[in-house]
C-alpha cells in the first residue's frame, strides 16, 4: 500500500463577483465564481514508504500549494490526497511560538499545535532540549533568543518523534552550518529508519544527494516524474529555455536520458577525452593529464561564445565546472560556418567511478543569459586506481604521514 | 459533528496550553498582569456608579442596600462583558491566526474553543473579585447564585454562535469587523445594563422583548441583586436561540473552513 496517494488533485482560487454569492454557495444557493485561477492540476503520483522525492520547479510552479494540500491545511477543488500516516513538515519553523514564554513552554505549545499529548511531548522534552543545544536560554523567554536559536528549538520540536512523511523545504536554512549539518544528520537518520522524504528544493546537489526520485512541477502540473538527474537536467535545460528554443530528450544505449537544449546559433561538433599522448581514451587513472577537446560550430553570426563543461559524477553531482569566461579565454565577433575548438587540460584528481560531461555553450558567464546550446552526457568516462594507493571518495587529494 | 469533538479531544493539550500559555502571557510583563482583566470592568462600573448614581438609584426599587446601583451595575456588566468578549475576539479570530491557519494542520475548531476557555477564565475572575466587592458592600454570596451556571452557558452558547457566524464573515466582508463594534455598542445601550428596565418607556417594551441579552441580564440582576430566582420560561426562549445560533455559526464555520485559508 503507498503511503501518499495524490490522485487527479486540482487547486483553484475562485473569485466570486460578490462574497455574498460565495457566503450563498455555503447554504446550497448555486452560484458562480466569476473566475477561476487553476494553481495546479491533475496532479496524480503515488509514494510508497521509504522513498525519498524531490520537488522541483520554477517559482509560482505550484510546488508550495501542493505541499500545503498534501500536509493538509489548503483543501483541494478536486481530486484527492490519502495519506496513511502522520506527515511533519519544516516548511515555516516557529509557527505559533509566543514571544513571552519560556523554550521549554513554546515547545509544549508547539508540539500540541501538532498533535501530541501533554505525555507524549514529555517523554521527548529532554531529547528536544539535548538537541537545540542552546543550554540556560531553554527556559528563558524566546524574545531573548537569536533568531538562529528560535530555529534550532522550532526545528527539535518538529523532528522531535519520527514521521512517517518528513517535508523539507530546503530553502529553510537552519541557524548555523554546525546546526545545517546537524539537522540533516536527523534527517538522514529518519530516512534510514524509513521515513519517507520530500523535499523543495532548487539545489540539484541536495535533490542528487537525499533523493532517489524527482518530480518537475511546471505552471501547475507534472511535467517530469523520474531519476533525479533525468530531472534534474531537464529541469536545468527549462530554466534556460526562456528563449524559443526546444529541449529535446534522448535515451542512451544504456538507458539514460539526455538532454539537449538551446538556441541553436551555435552547436557542439565533438567531445573528447584525450591523454598526455593526445590519444582518446575512455578509463583515466587517477590523477592522470587529460586533455578535455570540444569542438564547436558556429551556424550564424554571434557576438561571443563561452563554451563551459561540468564534470557530474555517477549520481549527477556536480564535481567541477568551470568555462572560457572564467579562465579568460575570450572567443568574439564569430561569423557563420566557423570551427573553434577548445582543449581543457587538467590533470583527473578525482576517486574512482564513472563521470559524465555536460557541455554547454552560451554568453557571459552562465547559460541562463543566451543559451545556444546545452548537451548532458556528452561524454561518460570511467576513472580507475592503477597506480595509487587505496582511497574512498569523489576527490584524490594524496596526503603524506608523519607519526611521532 | 462527532468527528469535531474526536479531534478537539485529541488536541485538547493545545487548547488547555494556548488557554494557559495566553494567560500567563498576561502576567509576563506588567506588573499587575491579569489583574488588569478585573481592573477594566470594575473601573467601568466605577465611573458609571461615580456619575450616574444619582439620577438612577432612585429607580431602582426594592432594594435597601444605599449601594443598590453598583451592585446592579456589577451584575449586569459580569453578563456583558463575557457576552461582548466572546464576540469581539471571535470576530478577528480566522483573521487574527490567518498565518497559524495557512502554515499549519490542525483541527480549526480548537480555536474558538481557546476563546471561549479563555474568555470563561476571566470571566470566573471577574465573577470572584465581583463576590469580594459585593461582599464588602454588604451583599453575601447564596444558593441561588447556582442559576448562574445555566445562565453562562447560555450567554457563551449565543455568543459563539453570533461570533462565529461574524468571524467567518468577516473573513470574506471585512467590513464585517468595522461595523460589529458599533453595532455592539448599541446593543449595549439597548440592553438595561446602565440603567433599570423600568426607565424604558412602555412604547418600546415590545422591542426588549427581541433583543436575546434582556432576559439573560434580567436573570443575572434577579439572581445577584435581589435574591430571587431567575424568570424560567423567558431564559428557556434564549436558550433555544441561543442553540439555534450556535449551530448556524457551527454550520458556517464547517462550510467555510475550506475557503477560509483561500482568502487569507
Amino acid at each position: 500500500m503507498s503511503l501518499l496517494t495524490v490522485s487527479n488533485l486540482g487547486k483553484a482560487y475562485r473569485v466570486y463577483a460578490s462574497e455574498f454569492q460565495r457566503i450563498g454557495r455555503w447554504f446550497g444557493i448555486p452560484t458562480k465564481p466569476s473566475e477561476e485561477h487553476w494553481v495546479l492540476k491533475h496532479i496524480s503520483f503515488a509514494i510508497q514508504p521509504g522513498e525519498a522525492i524531490g520537488i522541483v520547479g520554477q517559482n509560482g510552479a505550484g510546488k508550495s500549494t501542493l505541499l500545503k494540500m498534501i500536509t493538509g491545511t489548503l483543501q483541494p477543488t478536486e481530486g484527492s490526497v490519502q495519506v496513511n500516516g502522520r506527515i511533519a513538515a519544516i516548511l515555516e519553523l516557529g509557527m505559533g511560538f509566543s514571544s513571552d514564554l519560556s523554550g521549554r513552554q513554546n515547545v509544549f505549545h508547539a508540539a500540541g499545535l501538532m498533535g501530541f499529548s501533554a505525555e507524549q511531548i514529555a517523554d521527548v522534552i529532554d531529547d528536544i532540549e539535548a538537541f537545540a543545544e542552546i543550554g540556560e536560554y531553554f527556559d528563558e523567554p524566546v524574545r531573548t533568543y537569536s533568531s538562529g536559536m528560535q530555529m534550532r528549538v522550532a526545528f527539535a520540536v518538529a523532528t522531535a518523534i519520527r514521521p512517517d512523511i518528513l517535508i523539507v523545504d530546503e530553502a529553510l536554512s537552519v541557524g548555523d552550518s554546525y546546526f545545517q549539518h546537524k539537522s540533516f544528520d536527523r534527517i538522514r537518520e529518519f530516512q534510514a529508519q524509513g521515513t519517507t522524504l520530500l523535499i523543495v528544493s532548487h539545489d540539484r546537489g541536495s535533490i542528487q544527494a537525499l533523493c532517489n526520485r524527482a518530480i518537475l512541477l511546471e505552471k501547475g502540473t507534472v511535467i517530469k516524474d523520474g531519476r533525479p538527474e533525468e530531472v534534474m537536467d531537464f529541469y536545468n535545460a527549462l530554466i534556460a529555455e526562456k528563449e524559443n528554443a526546444t529541449v529535446q530528450l534522448r535515451e542512451l544505449e544504456d538507458g539514460s536520458i539526455q538532454t539537449r537544449s538551446g538556441s541553436g546559433e551555435a552547436t557542439i561538433a565533438s567531445v573528447t577525452l584525450h591523454n598526455a599522448a593526445g590519444d582518446p581514451i575512455e578509463y583515466v587513472s587517477v590523477g592522470e593529464n587529460v586533455s578535455l577537446r570540444i569542438s564547436t560550430k558556429v551556424n550564424c553570426a554571434i557576438p561571443e561564445l563561452v563554451v563551459g563543461y561540468l564534470i557530474k559524477d555517477r549520481l549527477g553531482q556536480p564535481v567541477f565546472g568551470t568555462n572560457t569566461h572564467h579562465l579568460g579565454c575570450k572567443t568574439q565577433a564569430l561569423e557563420a560556418g566557423e570551427t573553434v575548438s577548445y582543449s581543457f587540460n587538467f590533470a583527473a584528481n578525482l576517486g574512482v567511478g564513472s563521470y559524465s560531461v555536460a557541455v554547454a555553450l552560451h554568453t557571459t558567464d552562465s547559460h541562463i543569459a543566451r543559451n545556444y546550446e546545452w548537451v548532458d552526457l556528452t561524454l561518460v568516462f570511467t576513472v580507475v586506481n592503477i597506480s595509487q594507493s587505496e582511497f574512498v571518495g569523489l576527490a584524490w587529494m594524496p596526503p603524506t604521514v608523519e607519526s611521532n | 459533528m462527532l468527528e469535531l469533538l474526536r479531534s478537539l479531544w485529541s488536541y485538547r493539550g493545545f487548547v488547555f496550553s494556548s488557554i494557559r500559555n495566553e494567560f500567563s502571557a498576561r502576567f509576563a510583563r506588567s506588573r499587575l498582569g491579569g489583574l488588569w482583566m478585573i481592573i477594566n470592568p470594575l473601573a467601568q462600573v466605577a465611573i458609571y456608579a461615580l456619575v450616574l448614581s444619582n439620577v438612577l438609584a432612585a429607580k431602582l426599587p426594592g432594594i435597601e442596600n444605599k449601594y443598590a446601583y453598583a451592585l446592579y451595575l456589577m451584575s449586569g456588566m459580569l453578563a456583558w462583558s463575557l457576552f461582548a468578549e466572546i464576540i469581539g475576539r471571535c470576530l478577528t479570530l480566522f483573521i487574527d491566526q490567518g498565518n497559524l491557519m495557512k502554515k499549519m494542520r490542525f483541527p480549526r475548531i480548537t480555536l474558538p474553543v481557546i476563546v471561549v476557555g479563555s474568555c470563561l477564565l476571566n470571566y470566573l475572575l471577574l465573577f470572584v473579585a465581583l463576590l469580594a466587592v459585593f461582599a464588602l458592600l454588604g451583599q453575601w454570596p447564596h444558593l441561588q447564585m447556582l442559576w448562574l451556571i445555566p445562565l453562562t452557558v447560555a450567554v457563551t452558547a449565543l455568543a459563539v454562535g453570533i461570533g462565529l457566524v461574524l468571524g467567518v464573515l468577516n473573513v470574506f466582508v471585512r467590513d464585517v469587523g468595522q461595523v460589529i463594534p458599533i453595532l455592539l455598542q448599541v446593543w449595549f445601550w439597548f440592553t438595561p445594563v446602565v440603567y433599570p428596565a423600568n426607565i424604558i418607556p412602555d412604547r418600546f417594551r415590545a422591542y426588549m422583548d427581541m433583543n436575546p441579552m434582556y432576559p439573560i441580564v434580567t436573570a443575572y440582576h434577579d439572581i445577584l441583586v435581589y435574591a430571587k430566582t431567575p424568570d424560567v420560561t423567558q431564559i428557556g426562549v434564549t436558550i433555544v436561540i441561543s442553540l439555534a445560533l450556535l449551530l448556524l455559526g457551527l454550520f458556517m464555520f464547517r462550510r467555510a473552513a475550506p475557503e477560509m485559508v483561500d482568502v487569507l
